[in-house]
């Protein structure tokens, strides 16, 4: 079976919001358009967006990091919010594991909204029904696109390619090697939702220096003291002469 | 959450109606064993389904409300499988139809007698469409508690309590109601409702305060830690992503301050309970206006209840929404 997913890598995600206004201006134009706004150029702008960048400070001044979190529908494998649709408009397709909502029988009860735990889906205000991202459905199955381009289009924006695209459930896909080899993992775990996107987190390069490898411990004048051992303060032979 | 006035009055108008369906049904049921005085079933039984009917159409009524899209909602009954809401939205119509034919019944007084009991008591269709109506509406008080109880990361609501709560709550202002209409149709049952009455709002005061305690006492179980996977004790969000509102920030925050909940709470806790209780022990034995008073005053204290359960829920997305910029 076909779980497509998205893979975000925090190591790399910058915050540049290239994913949010690609993916918004593809989505208000595509089958899942229009997404209004509202108010666009008033005092308090609001709209529908499937894709959103926060900015989180981790640590206390001066060891802080600043992580920018990519944030949209996780394709859960088990999602709570398709049993509770009344009209059955939420469905897991079973061919690639996307779920996705039927416009045409949503009633905009958004029931669905209070059963997603990560706040995924948002109620268009203008179209009153419930909209979600949909890994851009009618992008990646479009053979008039060229391969490359067949991909969602957050992930073709990214600049720093910290959004990878793929099945999961294919162990040898780059997004299940990333997982698998860069600690990838699913958000809030505890509610055994199993969401199909995953993170990788943040990582640095740390190298662990031994003391015998600043200072030779085999050295035969030092371990049977047949010279006196010079401080550590004292200065060396190199210090001294000219050789 | 953010209370959602369509459904505050839905809950709260179909519960006063069940338990005024159950009231009437109970006293039925007495009256058939003989225990108690059998009161003028055209006017009592008859219009008091009528008046439960009036509640349920209202509540239907203000449920539209809260849909995106009203005009389908006739498809919400396609997944009953799986969803309380679905479920909800068959039981609500199925319950609306027996208690009109119940009323309908007792109302042309159609009484012949269909068979009889052993103990030689007689069973008319009253009596067959009252036991329906009260299977019904402890079924339509399970699904409209289930469609919140279900949802397992709403911890204030994912509680054996939630269903007791709708049940007890319910019953206790359908069966003031009762009371109060008694008092003007059938006087001899006022002290049997409003002592039935007495008993479930002791019952509720008991439940009700079980869950506040409950919630009280909840450890979230999603942290900032778990939201966006980072084991770090000090995270502060610095963006949502978006300096206006969206519908993340609509739906699930109450935008009250903590002093308006806690104001909200001692209204219903008061208005519930201690005042319709003395109100009910005072007219025992009659009197219409006091007994419509202790309707009103629980119906409104439902009310605050009813927004209080709405605004206490805290939402786990809400860990994604708590800072603008």
């Amino acid at each position: 079976m076909t779980q497509l997913a998205l893979v975000i890598d925090l190591n790399v995600c910058v915050g540049c919001q290239a994913c949010v206004t690609s993916c918004k201006e593809w989505n208000t134009s595509g089958s899942a358009g229009p997404m209004v706004d509202q108010n666009p150029y008033g005092t308090d702008p609001t709209g529908t967006f499937f894709n959103r960048v926060q900015t989180f400070e981790v640590g206390e001044f001066p060891n802080t990091e600043t992580v920018h979190f990519p944030k949209s529908c996780l394709h859960c494998e088990d999602p709570p919010c398709v049993p509770v649709c009344p009209t059955g408009a939420s469905y897991k397709r079973k061919e690639d594991g996307i779920v996705l909502v039927n416009y045409d029988k949503c009633i905009g009860c958004k029931y669905c909204s209070w059963a997603c735990p990560y706040g995924a889906r948002e109620l268009d205000e203008q179209q009153q029904v419930m909209k979600k991202c949909t890994l851009c459905v009618d992008r990646i199955y479009d053979m008039t696109m060229t391969e490359d381009d067949r991909k969602p289009s957050c992930v073709k924006a990214c600049p720093t390619s910290a959004r990878l695209f793929g099945d999961i459930h294919d162990p040898e896909s780059a997004v299940s090697l990333a997982i698998r080899e860069s600690g990838g993992y699913p958000l809030m775990p505890e509610w055994g939702t199993h969401p199909a996107n995953h993170y990788l987190p943040r990582r640095k390069t740390r190298i662990k220096i031994h003391e015998d490898e600043l200072e030779r411990a085999d050295n035969p004048l030092k371990v049977d003291r047949q010279l006196p051992k010079p401080a550590m303060n004292e200065p060396t032979l190199d210090d001294v002469t000219t050789w | 959450m953010h209370p959602a006035f369509s459904v505050i009055f839905l809950t709260t108008l179909i519960g006063a109606a069940q338990g005024l369906f159950l009231a009437l049904f109970t006293a039925q049921s007495y009256a058939a064993f003989k225990l108690l005085p059998q009161p003028d079933a055209h006017a009592f039984y008859g219009q008091g389904s009528f008046l439960a009917l009036v509640l349920l159409v209202a509540g239907l009524v203000a449920s539209f409300f809260h849909l995106g899209h009203p005009e389908r909602a006739w498809r919400s009954a396609a997944m009953w499988r799986t969803s309380w809401l679905s479920r909800e939205v068959i039981v609500l119509p199925a319950f609306m139809g027996l208690v009109f034919l119940y009323g309908l019944a007792h109302w042309l007084d159609w009484h012949p007698v269909l068979m009889t009991l052993p103990g030689g008591l007689p069973v008319d269709p009253t009596a067959i469409l009252g036991v329906a109506g009260t299977l019904l509406a402890f079924a339509l008080f399970i699904c409209t508690a289930m469609i919140y109880a279900c949802l397992k990361f709403l911890s204030e609501w994912h509680s054996p309590l939630t269903v007791v709560n709708y049940i007890l709550l319910g019953g206790a202002s359908g069966f003031t109601l009762a009371a109060a209409f008694a008092s003007v149709t059938a006087p001899e049952l006022v002290s049997f409702l409003a002592g039935w009455a007495t008993i479930i709002t002791l019952l509720g005061l008991v439940s009700r305060s079980a869950s506040l305690y409950r919630n009280a006492r909840l450890k979230p179980k999603s942290t900032l830690q778990t939201a966006i996977g980072i084991k770090h004790p000090r995270i502060v969000q610095k963006t949502q992503g978006f300096m206006g509102g969206s519908f993340n920030t609509r739906e699930f925050f109450h935008g009250q301050p903590v002093a308006m909940l806690r104001g909200v709470k001692w209204f219903f806790i008061v208005a519930v309970f201690p005042v319709p209780l003395v109100l009910l022990l005072s007219a025992m034995h009659g009197g219409t206006a006091v007994l419509a008073v202790a309707f009103v005053v629980q119906y409104l204290g439902l009310l605050a209840e009813r927004w209080f359960f709405f605004a206490q829920a805290n939402h786990p997305q809400n860990l994604y929404y708590q800072s603008i910029a």
